[in-house]
């Protein structure tokens, strides 16, 4: 199991170290600075190295790196690292070397608590928090009775949910996040269109409150049988541990009690029927050496009475650009020659609406003959209570003793970043 | 402050011992959080253990772990001092406050002094039988930190027997901690080698981890679907039911979780006689891991390598999903050589030709490594499907259309595979390659156009005047090139006698006398006095009809597949290397071997007996490169082994030190009969190893059954490998 834990910053010096077992050394630290950190060429998240394996991720400079002497389970190891950068995100913010810096007594203490042994613990961090606090606990007679409840909590059935919430309004708010995965080929074919969508639940309510949730959903796992009705095609859904599974599996109902606060509820895929909700049409000539046109419409796919906001066109341009003269009807056009793209930023484009950026890219001559290599253009966009994969939420079920009303909120939101790339 | 009399060495940690020692809490506490600080940054701060252990007795939690901390960093060093520590911690496993109880039992365990270790035993007894479920969870895994340190104490205190109970407890967290310190004590003790069963896994025991796993933490999950993969069912019956029950966990957010529910599946599978119930599972393994995809990177890279697993042993759980696998521009450059690895695997009729555009748009990427698997995927679509191997024939040329340097190198490369899969058929591309001749400038590039020429002899009118060019040159060419050429040259003779005798008769006089590679001298003998003694028998040899080439639907041994399949998710399976090779205490010596090569009766001895011999192969391997099959840039690991065998003088010693070629052959030729098996007999293992290497670094290499004839010789005219000179050996086995 994981042996020890390390953060380094850029230059390699360690921030954070906890070794956990005694098979391994601390000199083994600057192994990993002078294997991987001073190392360009390492092309893997995991080097082993004789028989010590190191399993690093990279974030805002900084590497945390979880060692290994033995056959671990990797998906495992990566799943822990990115949950402890998820819990020290909800503490103190920003990951980066200050805030580690700032804060490593209380990592220490953070990983003293969700590592025992080489073996992850409690990692709820609802839970977490009642706990270990940037503030000191007193181990006083009082602070006796409110530790039984956390540990109690901590090692329960719901360790994710303290027993005495109380709120004064009960309310729940659902946001249903998809993120839309789209590669369409120069010839304007959707090679791969799919949403991966998240379901976040703030669940503000008292007691121990027994959720039933329910969506258009028709989850296939035979793709055989389609259906007719405007039930969604969902090809595979993960949930949040306090989803009963079994239940799941068996009566296909998703029952849960919810942690409280903000966490994700599940995580789904849906392939098919996929709305895309914006088209982009780029029309790219070279036109001799010295140039090359660009003329990139966007059409917005949806209702009018939506409308897409933040959208990022980020449009490649050859390596060899000087400048490029650009006229847009909306928004901001700007060459950037670091980066060798245009970037055109669109604060907001109604739907049913189309916009047309032209350029003319103009080249300096060079003695490289290696053709443009022509990357993807590139969108990120928000569009607000629309979903791509036509997911609804149908109804959120809360059952408590206290018999309470709670007021339930749903919003919607289909985004892409990064992963929206159109081909020309 | 008298700290300016103090010698500026020690300036800071005089400083800090005084404000431990200060009257005021803050103060105090903050010189314990700069200790900690200096600690991290490896200043040397022992000296000020009694100062920092004066401040261990605190109500302040924080403060206590602080403390804790630093004494877990020195009382290793500091044994003496470690045990004015006890009492403190001892106290507090009575504390009332369940937290401390548990801090102070975790800690403890992790102090790595023997004085301490003694005074651990009682109070971890009453820990364990805590009511406390926080503190008994963490009892529960201070019994393997125990261990670890002295196995004796924990037997002799009877905490296995307890932990044995505790499998039944009604928390699922101290159920899922117990199952993991009885694993890690069952796995210690294998290691040290025990042949005791410490974690034996009954029925009972069986229905207790199914009910635990609903109910307890992501984590604890991972542990307890481990347990379960080591559990060896009783009845069919018994391996679908766990099945049933551990399905639903594909459904789970942690891709740990998913995974492991994965292997435990493989295994029991096994046994699951209903075709229908392994459909069924089969059909809802798909889209789980099809959702892993949507992960960091990282852990999409680990799900890749397991996904490939997966398709060697069942190529049909994601038949439909091949687009899922289409790289996008942003991944990263492992997870791309990864996707394209499973998308040949996927490829079939039905959606190569989107394969075939996604392939073209790859090759016009950036990256030139990259680039070049991208082509060697088209090369190994077109192996694969016969019926779509024209279309890609097609994109190669538009490929080498580009005239890209590196791009045109790489589809010659491919081409040649090509022409040995499908003989005779894409003759009229061959002008195209041809007139790319003055371009290539890499070994293997090179070597590959030569041997197309070489096959082709009779059909290119100019062949003696495209391979006068590389006899020219003959000295200056590295090895593998001079070996293709002469081949070549001798193909071109016994095909075109009368136009090529001067040619052939001047690169036998320059391979003979003026090559420094013994391969490459040899390789002219026997091609002079077969000519010379036997212009038929050469015939035979040199134009022999070649054993057809396919795509090897799997990269590992069987028996290794199958016990990758049930490590899924560990690194094992994402090395596609069994555990030995990268963990120390596995190792296996040569004397484990010849130990075991007793009992061949043994269906189960034999295939534990060729992992090891793949061990043994690997054994000096150190896997920096694990993930890059071809491995020429580093010269350790098994591209050291590769270097070695590559070097002539290294092949010959392998292959016998006689300095006859002849001799060499013919006592290799008489081992033939013995050893022609696949499964390498142990006193090859060096040999078998090698075999295990240079077939996975090479996919497109000669299918694996090699010719049991004297005939063999053909196999060194096969496409030069950078590897050729170990390829041959091979061939000669």
């Amino acid at each position: 199991m994981i042996s020890a834990f390390f953060i380094f910053n850029q230059k390699g010096e360690v921030l954070i170290s906890r070794l956990y077992r005694t098979d391994l050394k601390r000199s083994i630290a600057d192994v990993f600075r002078i294997q991987v950190v001073s190392n360009s060429d390492v092309r893997s998240p995991i080097v082993t190295l004789g028989s010590t394996s190191f399993f690093h991720v990279r974030l805002n400079n900084l590497y945390i790196v979880a060692v290994t002497k033995c056959n671990a389970n990797a998906a495992l190891v990566f799943e822990y690292c990115y949950r402890f950068i998820s819990i020290a995100k909800s503490y103190f913010g920003k990951v980066d070397e200050e805030a580690v810096k700032n804060n490593f007594v209380l990592i220490y203490e953070l990983i003293d608590e969700i590592i025992d042994f080489g073996y992850p613990q409690n990692s709820e961090i609802d839970t977490l928090k009642t706990y270990i606090t940037t503030e000191s606990i007193m181990s006083t007679a009082a602070a006796v009775e409110e530790s039984s409840k956390i540990t109690t909590q901590a090692t329960g059935a719901t360790s994710w949910r303290r027993a005495d919430v109380k709120y004064k309004k009960n309310e729940a708010f659902v946001d249903v996040v998809e993120t839309v995965n789209l590669s369409m080929s120069a010839k304007g074919t959707v090679l791969r269109a799919d949403v991966d969508g998240h379901i976040l639940m703030r669940a503000y309510l008292s007691g121990t409150p027994e959720c039933k949730f329910g969506l258009n959903d028709k989850l296939v796992i035979d793709k055989s049988e389609h259906g007719t009705s405007d039930a969604v095609e969902l090809d595979d859904c993960r949930f949040h541990q306090c989803v009963r599974l079994d239940e799941f599996d068996s009566t296909r109902t998703i029952s849960f009690i919810p942690p409280d606060g903000e966490f994700e509820l599940m995580k789904y895929r849906s392939t098919s029927n996929v709305k895309l909700p914006l088209r982009v049409i780029p029309t790219v000539n070279e036109i001799g050496t010295s140039q090359v046109s660009f003329v990139v419409t966007v059409k917005t796919n949806f209702n009018n009475k939506l409308s897409a906001t933040n959208v990022v066109l980020r449009i490649p341009t050859p390596l060899n650009t000087t400048d490029v003269d650009c006229k847009v009807p909306s928004g901001k056009a700007k060459y950037v020659p670091a980066e060798n793209v245009v970037v055109w930023k669109i604060p907001r484009i109604q739907g049913g609406a189309e916009v047309t950026f032209s350029g003319l890219a103009q080249l300096t001559s060079t003695t490289n003959r290696q053709v443009w290599a022509r990357p993807p253009i590139d969108v990120d966009f928000q569009v607000l209570m629309f979903t791509a994969s036509g997911l609804i939420v149908r109804f959120l079920k809360v059952f408590e003793k206290g018999n309470y009303n709670s007021i339930k909120w749903v919003r919607y939101l289909t985004k892409a970043s990064g992963s929206y790339q159109i081909r020309f | 402050m008298a700290s300016f009399r103090a010698p500026p060495r020690k300036g800071e940690n005089f400083e800090l011992a005084a404000d431990l020692n200060s009257e005021y809490k803050d103060k105090r506490k903050d010189a314990i959080k700069r200790v900690i600080a200096n600690m991290t940054v490896q200043k040397d701060v022992s000296g000020l253990f009694p100062d920092v252990l004066k401040n261990m007795q605190t109500d302040d939690l924080e403060q206590k772990k602080l403390v804790y901390l630093y004494l877990m960093n020195y009382a290793k060093t500091q044994p003496e001092l470690v045990i004015l520590a006890v009492n403190t911690f001892v106290k507090d496993t009575d504390d009332p406050n369940p937290l401390v109880r548990a801090l102070a039992i975790r800690t403890m365990g992790c102090l790595r002094a023997e004085k301490i270790i003694d005074y651990l035993c009682d109070p971890l007894q009453k820990c364990l039988r805590d009511e406390n479920p926080y503190v008994r969870k963490t009892a529960a895994l201070c019994v393997a930190k125990l261990y670890d340190l002295k196995p004796e104490l924990v037997i002799e205190n009877g905490f296995l027997e307890t932990l044995r109970e505790m499998i039944a407890d009604s928390n699922p967290m101290v159920v899922a901690n117990t199952v993991a310190a009885l694993t890690d004590i069952h796995n210690c003790a294998v290691a040290a080698g025990s042949n005791e069963d410490i974690f034996v896994i009954t029925s009972h025991v069986l229905s207790k981890l199914l009910i635990a796993l609903n109910e307890c933490s992501e984590w604890g999950r991972v542990a307890i679907l481990s347990a379960l993969a080591r559990y060896e069912t009783e009845s069919d019956q018994e391996s679908e039911h766990i099945c049933e029950r551990v399905v639903p966990q594909f459904q789970h957010a942690n891709a740990g979780v998913v995974l492991a529910a994965v292997k435990v599946i493989m295994i029991h599978m096994r046994n699951v006689q209903s075709e229908n119930l392994t459909k069924q599972l089969v059909r809802k393994m798909a889209p789980p891991l099809v959702t892993l995809l949507s992960n960091p990177p990282e852990v999409q890279w680990v799900a890749l390598r397991n996904i490939n697993l997966l398709l060697q042993k069942r190529s049909d759980i994601l038949s439909n999903e091949m687009r899922v696998f289409f790289c996008k521009y942003n991944d990263p450059l492992y997870v791309k050589v990864e996707k394209l690895d499973i998308m040949v695997r996927l490829a079939g009729e039905s959606n190569v030709d989107a394969l075939l555009s996604e392939l073209k748009e790859y090759a016009s990427e950036v990256d030139v490594d990259f680039v070049r698997r991208s082509i060697k995927a088209i090369g190994q679509t077109a192996i694969k499907i016969d019926e779509a191997a024209e279309r890609c024939v097609n994109v190669l040329l538009e490929l080498i259309g580009t005239r890209v340097s590196y791009v045109v190198q790489e589809a010659v490369v491919v081409m040649k595979d090509i022409f040995r899969k499908y003989p005779s058929t894409y003759e009229g591309v061959i002008p195209t390659l041809c007139a790319n001749l003055d371009e290539l400038d890499e070994p293997e590039a090179k070597a590959s156009l030569i041997w197309i020429i070489g096959e082709y002899a009779n059909k290119i009118d100019n062949a003696d005047e495209l391979l006068g060019i590389f006899v020219e040159s003959f000295t200056e060419e590295s090895y593998p090139v001079q070996l293709q050429t002469l081949t070549a040259v001798v193909k071109l003779f016994l095909r075109k006698p009368d136009t090529s005798q001067g040619l052939v008769q001047r690169i036998l006089n320059t391979a003979t006398k003026d090559c420094d590679s013994p391969d490459v001298r040899d390789r002219a003998y026997i091609y002079w006095r077969l000519l010379s003694t036997d212009p038929g028998a050469a015939k035979n040899v040199v134009l022999a009809h070649r054993p057809p080439i396919s795509l090897p639907r799997m990269t590992v041994s069987p028996a290794l597949l199958e016990e990758l399949l049930g490590e899924i998710s560990s690194l094992a399976s994402v090395y596609h290397k069994p555990e030995e090779t990268f963990v120390g205490r596995g190792r296996i010596g040569a004397d484990a071997i010849s130990k075991g090569a007793g009992d061949l009766n043994d269906e189960k001895q034999v295939t534990q007996k060729a992992l090891q011999t793949v061990v043994a192969g690997q054994q000096s391997e150190n896997l920096l490169n694990f993930d890059d099959p071809t491995t020429e840039e580093q010269p350790s690991g098994i591209a050291a082994t590769a270097a070695l065998a590559a070097t002539p003088a290294a092949a010959n010693l392998l292959a016998g030190t006689s300095s006859n070629p002849l001799d060499d052959l013919v006592s290799i030729f008489g081992n033939v009969s013995l050893t022609s098996a696949t499964a390498p007999a142990p006193q090859q293992n060096v040999m078998g190893g090698m075999g295990g290497l240079s077939f996975g670094a090479t996919p497109l290499a000669p299918s694996p059954a090699p010719p049991q004839t004297p005939s063999v010789l053909q196999s060194t005219s096969p496409p030069a490998q950078p590897q050729q000179a170990q390829d041959d050996l091979l061939g000669l086995f």
